[in-house]
């Protein structure tokens, strides 16, 4: 088989897998959360949303402070003024004071650490789960993106009281009651334009959280890539001279 | 050796013959690299051996600095990987560089064995090198089990699970077998614990010497080429094959080249895809262990998807596994199952060129479906594809026979 028929070959094998039936991609296409993870005033404003409304019931058990106050900016000082609500070193981790069994009473389940959920559930989920909470009939608080969560919808000062719209749909026989959208029964302290903004900073820091190296990865690499191209074309004319005398 | 131009070569040649008075030193340097002589016709898929072995070297580096900050116990192993992570210095890099070299492994080894598959390269005389190759290829997915459990999240955790209960389908002995494995009735910080020293200690230490036997039993027969000739029936009057040139400096300089474009797709993964989209680290592995929680969807990783396809084809559980078993096995008796007077896919006819793009097909489709969530249709094209893969090898034996085949040259073209 020649370099030639190779190819021909590789474009149709590519043209047989992409005729073929697409995969399921899980669950319904979420949509997309905008989160831009080099912007760091964002992440400055996630981070005040996320010790304000996430970190007393939810731990960062993996995130230190002075990691927080590098990555971001900050500075040490700003940081412990500002992002540091118990008794904490600068270099400790984001722990909370809640034990764990007593959170289990509390919630039936304790909430879990926040470390990774950036990378556990991807930013998109993310900023739909925490724009998709509304008040059920019997006043309790629910979510449809992570239907009967056990979270309380924690953020409803900003965003405000939103309540469900349902369309009858017809499946088979039964008649089942589905959410069709939400709507805002009563406003909070934010505009819709506002608090999705909120959500989106918040989304963004808990990406960040999930992975802060990602902030240096990328810058790292370029170089890496510049290197290793010079290599390859010095590498390559070495090859090739070597192998003048090979026919 | 040339004559020494200076004091300090003087020396050094004279520790040369100090140290191969002792050592056959320059013995072995001429047989299997200044003297060995490797086809000259090489093409793209002779670069994966070499840079399998670059992998591997990748892997036993980085795996040395990870373990002296991993923390093999189901309490803390989740914790040490996220301060590998964020608190040891280049910690991320070394753990990247581990998990895509994982992948990358196995990447590297299926395109090397798809290259047997085009020129015959597993036919005689070379049988015991491939019979050595599909060993590192055994061993390699015992390896890559045991390490992905080590992380322990959430997919470590039920990954194991599925996979050590597939050897509980096995009547009588099944049930006990399952504990023999996990050392506990459930898979818990003793699994981890052995696990652990399979990953790092054992399963390496098979894999290095399996490595040797393979480069040894290569070295005896000579390489095989794109077009399935041996070099070594056309030798000139030295006893030099007229088609052979050193492999140093020829082809060391090449695979420096080969290993420098490799290092730059590599390194692109590292630097800016880690996750590869959730394919060499999945997203509910950032989630620890939770032995009372399942996950929605339990996958292996993307390299066993294929096989773990053609388990899940069956409706019975033994008979998948059985068939699971058969699909690894029979790769072992390629050499005897390919019956053509000619090696290479170069001069044999269509049919082969059908089949051999059939089964790519087939492997790679089963690899895709492996992932998906299970709907009956595709529960449906898993069994057609699977079909698809074993007629490959009955098709083999009874099509290569007779099967048309053009002329061979009698020396090997570019």
């Amino acid at each position: 088989m020649g370099p030639r028929s190779f190819r021909v070959s590789v474009a149709l094998a590519l043209q047989v897998l992409l005729a073929m039936p697409a995969l399921a991609v899980g669950p319904a296409q979420l949509e997309p959360s905008g989160v831009n993870i080099s912007d760091t005033a964002a992440l400055q404003r996630g981070a005040r949303l996320f010790v304000n409304y996430c970190l007393s019931c939810h731990s960062a058990d993996y995130m230190r402070y002075n990691r927080l106050a590098e990555d971001l900016d900050l500075g040490e000082e700003l940081v412990m003024d500002n992002l540091v609500f118990r008794d904490a070193k600068i270099g400790e981790t984001m722990s909370i004071a809640m034990d764990p069994e007593d959170a289990d009473a509390w919630f039936g389940k304790a909430p879990p650490d926040l470390s990774l959920v950036g990378r556990a559930r991807g930013p998109d989920w993310l900023y739909a789960f925490l724009r998709s909470f509304y008040q059920d009939d019997a006043g309790g608080w629910n979510n449809t993106v992570l239907p009967n969560a056990a979270m309380p919808h924690v953020m409803w000062p900003l965003q405000g009281i939103a309540r469900p719209v349902y369309a009858t749909h017809r499946v088979g026989e039964r008649e089942v009651q589905v959410i069709e959208k939400l709507e805002l029964a009563s406003p909070g302290s934010m505009t819709p334009e506002e608090y999705d903004g909120a959500v989106r900073d918040l989304a963004t820091f808990l990406v960040y959280l999930s992975e802060p190296a990602q902030l240096k990865r990328k810058s790292i690499g370029i170089w890496v890539l510049l290197f290793l191209a010079v290599l390859v074309l010095l590498t390559y004319l070495l090859k090739a001279e070597y192998w003048r005398d090979v026919h | 050796m040339g004559k020494p131009a200076s004091t300090l070569a003087k020396h050094a040649d004279a520790l040369l013959n100090w140290v191969d008075e002792r050592l056959p030193v320059l013995e072995f340097w001429d047989a299997h690299l200044a003297k060995y002589y490797a086809p000259k016709n090489f093409n793209f898929w002779y670069y994966m051996g070499s840079l399998a072995l670059l992998v591997l070297v990748i892997q036993i580096v980085t795996g040395i600095f990870l373990t002296m900050h991993y923390k093999p116990s189901a309490a803390e192993a989740f914790a040490s990987v996220e301060y590998i992570m964020r608190d040891v210095p280049w910690g991320w890099l070394i753990r990247y560089m581990h998990s895509t070299g994982a992948s990358f492994f196995f990447i590297l080894v299926y395109l090397h064995m798809f290259r047997s598959l085009l020129y015959g390269s597993h036919r005689k005389p070379r049988e015991l090198l491939w019979i050595f190759g599909m060993l590192i290829y055994l061993l390699l997915m015992a390896e890559a089990f045991f390490g992905y459990v080590l992380p322990w999240g959430q997919m470590s955790y039920w990954g194991a699970q599925v996979i050590i209960n597939l050897f509980g389908a096995i009547p009588k002995i099944g049930e006990p077998l399952t504990e023999w494995i996990r050392g506990d009735y459930f898979i818990s910080d003793a699994t981890l614990n052995r696990f652990f020293a399979l990953h790092v200690v054992a399963v390496p230490i098979a894999l290095l010497g399996l490595v040797v036997l393979h480069i040894a039993a290569l070295h005896q027969t000579g390489s095989n080429n794109p077009d399935g000739i041996e070099i070594k029936q056309n030798k000139d009057e030295q006893g030099v094959p007229r088609d052979g040139i050193p492999f140093h400096p020829y082809y060391t300089v090449k695979d420096i080249f080969g290993a420098a474009m490799f290092l730059l797709l590599f390194a692109f993964v590292i630097f800016f895809w880690p996750d590869a989209g959730g394919l060499f680290l999945e997203h509910d592995n950032f989630a620890p262990a939770d032995p009372l929680v399942t996950p929605e969807h339990i996958k292996p990783v993307w390299y066993f998807t294929p096989f773990y396809a053609i388990l899940k084809a069956v409706p019975d559980k033994l008979m998948g596994v059985i068939l699971m078993g058969c699909s690894v096995v029979v790769l072992f008796f390629l050499p005897w199952l390919d019956r053509s007077p000619v090696k290479s896919i170069r001069y044999k006819g269509a049919w082969y060129k059908i089949l051999v793009f059939a089964f790519a097909i087939a492997f790679i489709r089963l690899g895709m479906l492996g992932m998906a969530e299970g709907t009956p249709a595709q529960t449906w094209e898993m069994r057609v594809w699977t079909f698809v893969y074993f007629a490959f090898f009955v098709l083999l034996f009874f099509l290569s026979k007779g099967g048309k085949t053009k002329p061979v040259p009698d020396r090997v073209r570019h």
